[in-house]
């Protein structure tokens, strides 16, 4: 099981992520986790939200270069050490992490992940004993 | 030709006005009877009910019908010739792969008279029998390679066919065989100089160079001057193309003040490129050129598309030959890069066939540290993917594309779709900050 990331092409220069956030804020979307990195001329926007079809939607309609990924959201004891556990887990079956980004949500440490073999990272996973959160684990709580 | 005569076909290059114009007249109506061997201008004149009895005067040029880069590819690859084909003993074709190239064809009497043309622009800056001529520029088709050296030879230099690239070989040779004379595209030059730089070499106490010919691509008189400080020696302007054979057109005299225009070899116009009309001396306007004494393939009223001006039509250096200025820019889209013609449709036909892009780019073209540039930004058609290797990937295999069609390799940047300038109507695809047209 796996979660969906939004992925968006942003040009390194000021107020690009602005437009996206204020975008996502206008659809009263609520943005989890996100990352981004320090690159050349370029960098991919990653966000976890509570809405990723409306975003996606909503983000292409601006015209925003935006796409979904299919990443591995993994609930952690939220106690030391735990990250490490889990990354071994994954290195040990010889699977190749992409790319990686954590944060607290709800009392638990969630790591986002994406790597090259879907299958073979969820059995990892599971075998493990680790837990995979779903696309529902995001959404708001209805008012 | 005695060393010490300072115009190696003084019969030609110092006729006054009226004399000129007389062997101009003589010689286009030879020329115009000539074309009736070719169908092309046969139907042309037959369409226009033109006869070349109609050309009486040098005005009458006025008359005859323009021919573009359009027609020669619309005959490619024979169809211009005036003579058959086993007249001819060569062919220079341009590298377009857009659309059928150009071919151009020469018998022996125009090699020789190429020769001719480009020895007299050699003498006229300073060459004689005793120079060491070092050409580096690119030979087969391109035309600056094969039109220098037998202009050189001809001359009658010793000279040295080095070709373009490898500049630690040309700094070798030019030290090795006292190389006295160079050819290079302008930014070739400033490229030499930063390896000899590198090297520890001295253009002024560890070479014998003392004249360079630099052309092929627009340069500015702040650039010349440059390259002159650089390597210590004058730098000549030198203007050719290959539908006019190659080089040998126009060249800069010891003066520099325009390009001598050889008008015995060809009438010069300077028309409004919209109206086709003349403008007056000093205005600029696209150079339009007749051959006047072409065999294989005569070319009437060619729009050259390059934007000049007559600077006039007399010179302290004795020559009446008009001068014109450097080319102020094109009158149609073509970019030239390192002495290499390229068409934008060039450019958007390769990026069309990614479909990860998007149908807005921009061509910028910069120089950066004496190097002329040429920067590609591609906007994306959306996100094909959410990684950072694939978009690597893809600007690697668009570069690769690009350098295949284009023979320069331009740097290539993703944007995110909408985020290039769209003008109203017509976009902006090129934009050229190197201030080469001044």
């Amino acid at each position: 099981m796996t979660v969906k990331q939004i992925s968006i092409f942003i040009e390194n220069k000021s107020g690009t992520m602005l437009t996206v956030l204020e975008t996502l804020k206008s659809a009263g979307i609520q943005i989890i986790a996100s990352a981004v990195s320090d690159t050349v001329d370029y960098g991919i926007y990653r966000i976890i939200c509570s809405d990723p079809d409306k975003a996606l939607e909503i983000l292409r309609t601006r015209g925003i270069s935006v796409t979904i990924a299919d990443v591995f959201a993994v609930e952690l004891e939220d106690v030391p050490g735990r990250a490490a556990d889990a990354v071994q887990t994954i290195a040990m079956a010889g699977i190749n992490i992409n790319y990686l980004y954590s944060f607290l949500f709800k009392g638990k440490g969630i790591l986002i992940f994406r790597t090259n073999d879907t299958e073979k990272t969820i059995q990892t996973i599971n075998d493990a004993g680790l837990r995979l959160l779903t696309p529902e684990s995001f959404l708001l709580k209805e008012e | 030709m005695e060393d010490s005569s300072k115009y190696l076909h003084p019969d030609k290059e110092t006729l006054s006005r009226p004399e000129l114009e007389a062997l101009q007249l003589e010689r286009l109506k030879q020329t115009v009877k000539h074309c009736m061997n070719s169908p092309f201008y046969k139907k042309k004149f037959d369409e226009m009910g033109l006869s070349p009895d109609d050309i009486k005067s040098l005005d009458d040029v006025r008359k005859l019908p323009f021919t573009t880069k359009q027609d020669l590819r619309d005959t490619y690859p024979f169809g211009l010739a005036s003579v058959p084909l086993r007249k001819c003993i060569r062919l220079h074709s341009s590298s377009g792969t857009t659309g059928n190239p150009t071919v151009i064809l020469h018998t022996q009497k125009d090699i020789d008279e190429w020769a001719n043309a480009v020895a007299r622009c050699l003498w006229m800056v300073g060459l004689r029998p005793d120079d060491v001529f070092q050409n580096s520029s690119g030979y087969g088709m391109f035309t600056g390679g094969l039109g220098f050296q037998y202009g050189a030879e001809r001359l009658g230099a010793l000279t040295v066919p080095a070709a373009a690239g490898n500049s630690l070989r040309q700094i070798k040779f030019m030290k090795d065989f006292g190389t006295t004379a160079l050819h290079a595209v302008p930014s070739y030059v400033t490229r030499l100089y930063e390896v000899m730089k590198q090297e520890g070499v001295d253009p002024r106490t560890d070479t014998k160079l003392k004249v360079l010919a630099i052309g092929a691509e627009p340069h500015s008189e702040a650039q010349r001057q440059r390259i002159e400080e650089m390597l210590g020696v004058k730098a000549y302007n030198s203007f050719g193309m290959s539908e006019m054979c190659g080089p040998g057109v126009g060249f800069e005299c010891e003066y520099q003040n325009g390009l001598h225009f050889w008008e015995d070899y060809y009438i010069v116009e300077i028309v409004d490129p919209q109206t086709l009309e003349p403008v007056p001396d000093g205005e600029i306007g696209e150079l339009v050129l007749t051959t006047l004494n072409r065999e294989a393939m005569p070319l009437l009223r060619y729009r050259t598309r390059d934007l000049t001006r007559v600077l006039g039509r007399t010179c302290p250096c004795g020559r009446n030959h008009v001068r014109l200025d450097r080319m102020r820019g094109r009158s149609d889209d073509m970019i030239v890069l390192r002495g290499v013609n390229i068409f934008p449709i060039q450019i958007e036909m390769i990026l069309m066939k990614f479909k990860e892009l998007g149908n807005n780019y921009l061509i910028t073209l910069t120089t950066d540290d004496d190097n002329d540039n040429m920067t590609v930004e591609v906007e994306l058609a959306g996100l094909f993917t959410d990684d950072y290797p694939s978009l690597k990937a893809l600007e690697k295999n668009i570069t690769r594309a690009l350098k295949d069609e284009i023979l320069l390799t331009p740097h290539v940047k993703l944007v995110p779709q909408g985020s290039l300038p769209v003008s109203e109507g017509k976009a902006v695809r090129v934009v050229d900050k190197r201030k080469v047209y001044q």
